[in-house]
């Protein structure tokens, strides 16, 4: 009896010392190389800190984890930590005053230091406030190309989107879908923002979805984009796929030539045993325009009351950030880590060329950072409608294009 | 003399409607008034999270209570009809409802005349009847997202109908609805039509058993041949039955959503968007309460057309005869 009262003494002590908390953690990277890579956060955040990760997987893609996340917290029943997209998904959430103000980690920290981007911090900031612990960047401004399928029709691989557009017709004969594109409607307005960006310019993109300038969406730049767009039609024409994975698996297999992706399709690359440059290339920016957005991964904190798991959500977002974090997990997941002064030698040359990208600073905001969620979906509308009905023209397109801009708030 | 006269039909079953009264909040609170809720705050600029609709102003006390009268409202979120607005300006709502319109008529129309005819085919005393109604209702076992999965892969051109019969030399043979903006929906209905025909089978069966057997002698003895029998005779008599399934037909039409994310996810484009969808995209992916609530509105809408009129005429009826 005594032995038990003692051990239940002993336990007590720990449990008040050490401040452990269950800490659940809810995000919706179940892919093979997302769980991997969040493992690695696990994994961190227990060795380093006397609490336990308790893993929240959604399954499905964002659209479907952010309802869920969102009605949970705003049920009262809120998880320790959640993974957004950085950007105004959180926006309202942030206003209704139901996420925890991080500014007091972020100054101890040093973030305003160590994160770059500088722009990663701003997603994340609201009035001067931190809410949010940038994770990885993840770039749009990718295009796939198969070196194998340029070889059997017979072509050089292209090292630009004219070039790439040009090859097009001579694909089809040799019996190749010239542009994988799956039907998610986010892969179609994801294919066009690249376009926007890499035709006509990152500040373009940033003026029509950040000021709403609607007399540049109406304008001649941006009608060119709106022409690329449907020589891209053209050349998706035919690519009877779902899911962005499987497009890229068309890239892998040699029955397509190129695909508009952002740098996640690295992974599936990675996984399918290719190398770069040999089986296959890849143009930053469409290979016309070398930029990178740089959107990504963040985590934010819900208000709990449990003083225990405020102190636990101090401790990941510390855990988040730290150096030996940011490498392994940014390594397993394929993205580029928040902060430049860690060392990435085993990179592959197409993540390679994404860090040069970004130490040289040309960096754009991410369209999510830019448009409200309503505003995504309308584009997503638009623009799945578009690439899959050959019947709208270019001009109609643009027109409506114009009319989603200037309702945009 | 209270005693004596009739008792107030208010308490008569006094027990039973006490016992009634959970089921009446539940539906008045969170039927009526989580629909009205709805219907109001479509008139907001709601996003992600619902917005006040107005704040009382010019609050004035009077006097030493602590009555407080408010004289002014300010509308807060208030936009009027701007959410039905950019609702019919959309293009995909007007694909959706043109596709629910597509689906509805001939969903019901199919259903009923198969689900009879294998009812008739059934009702001829034949013999395997019960393995044959397993059969046939057995889709209905599925959950429209399995449904929605297997058709997804028997309409694939690669791998599904259209293969199997170019595999057997017909080269040229072309079969993929869910590829072709024009008849995609036909492909999603001959999906919902395999899943809900058995149901309507075994409704229509029930039917049928009931109708009295001197009915079917009598016929004979007239000389009056079966189809006649059945048009005329046998399907007036089963009116009861044809209301309960047209009410079951109609309440899966206007809710179809599973089905269509399971099969085609809206696509090719937008060419298979229905109604359903659209609320549930803006609503929790768009992030715009106040455009999903607009939808929802319209959809209620649409039903209390159809539903009232047929109510009024229905139950109006009933209480003059």
């Amino acid at each position: 009896m005594r032995k038990l009262a003692s051990l239940f003494a002993a336990t007590a002590l720990t449990s008040v010392s050490a401040q452990a908390a269950d800490l659940e953690v809810t995000h919706w990277w179940t892919s093979g190389g997302e769980a991997a890579a969040v493992a690695k956060f696990a994994e961190a955040f227990n060795a380093s800190t006397d609490n336990t990760w308790v893993d929240g997987a959604i399954a499905g893609s964002g659209g479907t984890a952010r309802p869920i996340i969102v009605s949970r917290i705003i049920g009262g029943d809120p998880m320790g930590a959640f993974q957004f997209n950085h950007g105004r998904q959180a926006e309202e959430l942030i206003e209704a005053g139901l996420l925890r103000d991080m500014t007091a980690v972020a100054e101890a920290e040093g973030w305003t230091d160590i994160v770059n981007p500088p722009s990663l911090l701003d997603a994340c900031t609201v009035d001067g406030k931190i809410y949010c612990a940038p994770v990885n960047i993840h770039s749009w401004q990718w295009l796939w190309l198969s070196n194998g399928a340029f070889e059997k029709a017979g072509l050089e691989v292209p090292t630009t989107w004219d070039e790439f557009v040009a090859a097009g017709p001579a694909l089809r004969e040799a019996g190749i879908q010239p542009l994988a594109l799956g039907g998610q409607p986010w892969q179609s307005s994801g294919l066009f923002n690249v376009l926007i960006v890499a035709l006509a310019g990152p500040d373009v993109l940033k003026s029509v979805y950040g000021d709403h300038d609607t007399d540049l969406a109406a304008g001649e730049e941006m009608a060119r984009v709106f022409k690329a767009a449907a020589d891209a039609r053209e050349m998706a024409e035919g690519s009877a796929v779902q899911d962005w994975n499987q497009a890229t698996n068309m890239v892998i297999t040699d029955t397509a030539g190129g695909q508009v992706m952002g740098d996640w399709a690295q992974g599936e690359f990675a996984v399918a045993g290719e190398t770069a440059g040999e089986d296959y290339s890849c143009l930053p920016g469409l290979g016309v325009n070398e930029v990178i957005s740089t959107g990504g991964d963040a985590f934010y904190f819900p208000v709990v009351d449990d003083p225990e798991i405020t102190a636990a959500q101090d401790e990941l977002a510390k855990v988040l950030l730290s150096p030996e974090t940011q490498v392994s997990f940014n390594l397993a997941k394929g993205s580029l880590p928040i902060r430049g002064d860690v060392n990435l030698d085993t990179a592959n040359d197409c993540m390679k060329k994404g860090l040069e990208i970004l130490a040289a600073g040309k960096t754009l905001p991410d369209v999510n950072m830019l448009n409200t969620e309503d505003t995504n979906n309308q584009l997503n509308d638009l623009f799945v409608e578009f690439f899959n009905d050959k019947s709208i023209t270019p001009e109609a397109a643009q027109e409506r294009f114009v009319s989603i801009i200037e309702n945009a708030d | 003399m209270d005693t004596t006269g009739r008792p107030n039909p208010l308490f008569r079953n006094l027990s039973a409607k006490i016992a009634a009264i959970p089921m009446i909040l539940t539906a008045l609170v969170i039927f009526v008034g989580g629909t009205a809720w709805t219907v109001i705050y479509s008139f907001t600029s709601s996003k992600l999270l619902p917005k006040k609709l107005f704040e009382w102003t010019d609050v004035i006390n009077i006097g030493d209570w602590s009555l407080s009268i408010p004289t002014g409202i300010v509308w807060k979120s208030f936009v009027g009809l701007q959410q039905y607005e950019r609702l019919w300006n959309t293009n995909r709502w007007m694909v959706s409802i043109e596709n629910l319109f597509i689906y509805g008529l001939c969903s019901l129309v199919l259903s009923f005349i198969i689900g009879f005819v294998l009812a008739a085919l059934l009702d001829q005393k034949i013999r395997f009847e019960n393995t044959f109604r397993t059969i046939i209702l057995y889709p209905f076992a599925l959950s429209f997202i399995v449904t929605g999965l297997v058709w997804q892969w028997l309409l694939n051109p690669d791998f599904g109908i259209q293969s199997v019969i170019r595999g057997m030399g017909f080269v040229g043979f072309t079969f993929d609805p869910l590829y072709s903006a024009d008849i995609v929906i036909y492909g999603v209905l001959i999906a919902g039509l395999w899943q809900g025909t058995g149901l309507i089978m075994v409704l229509m069966l029930a039917g049928l058993r009931g109708i009295d057997q001197e009915i079917w002698k009598a016929a004979r003895v007239d000389g009056i041949p079966a189809w006649k029998t059945y048009l005329f005779i046998v399907i007036p008599m089963m009116r009861p039955v044809f209301i309960t399934t047209l009410v079951i037909i109609a309440s899966g039409i206007v809710r179809i959503y599973d089905l269509i994310v399971a099969q085609t996810s809206g696509g090719p484009g937008i060419s298979s968007e229905v109604p359903a969808k659209y609320v549930y995209d803006y609503m929790f992916q768009g992030q715009n309460l106040g455009q999903g609530f607009a939808a929802s509105t319209m959809m209620l809408l649409a039903v209390a057309i159809v539903v009232i009129p047929w109510a009024y005429l229905e139950f109006g009826s009933r209480k003059r005869g």
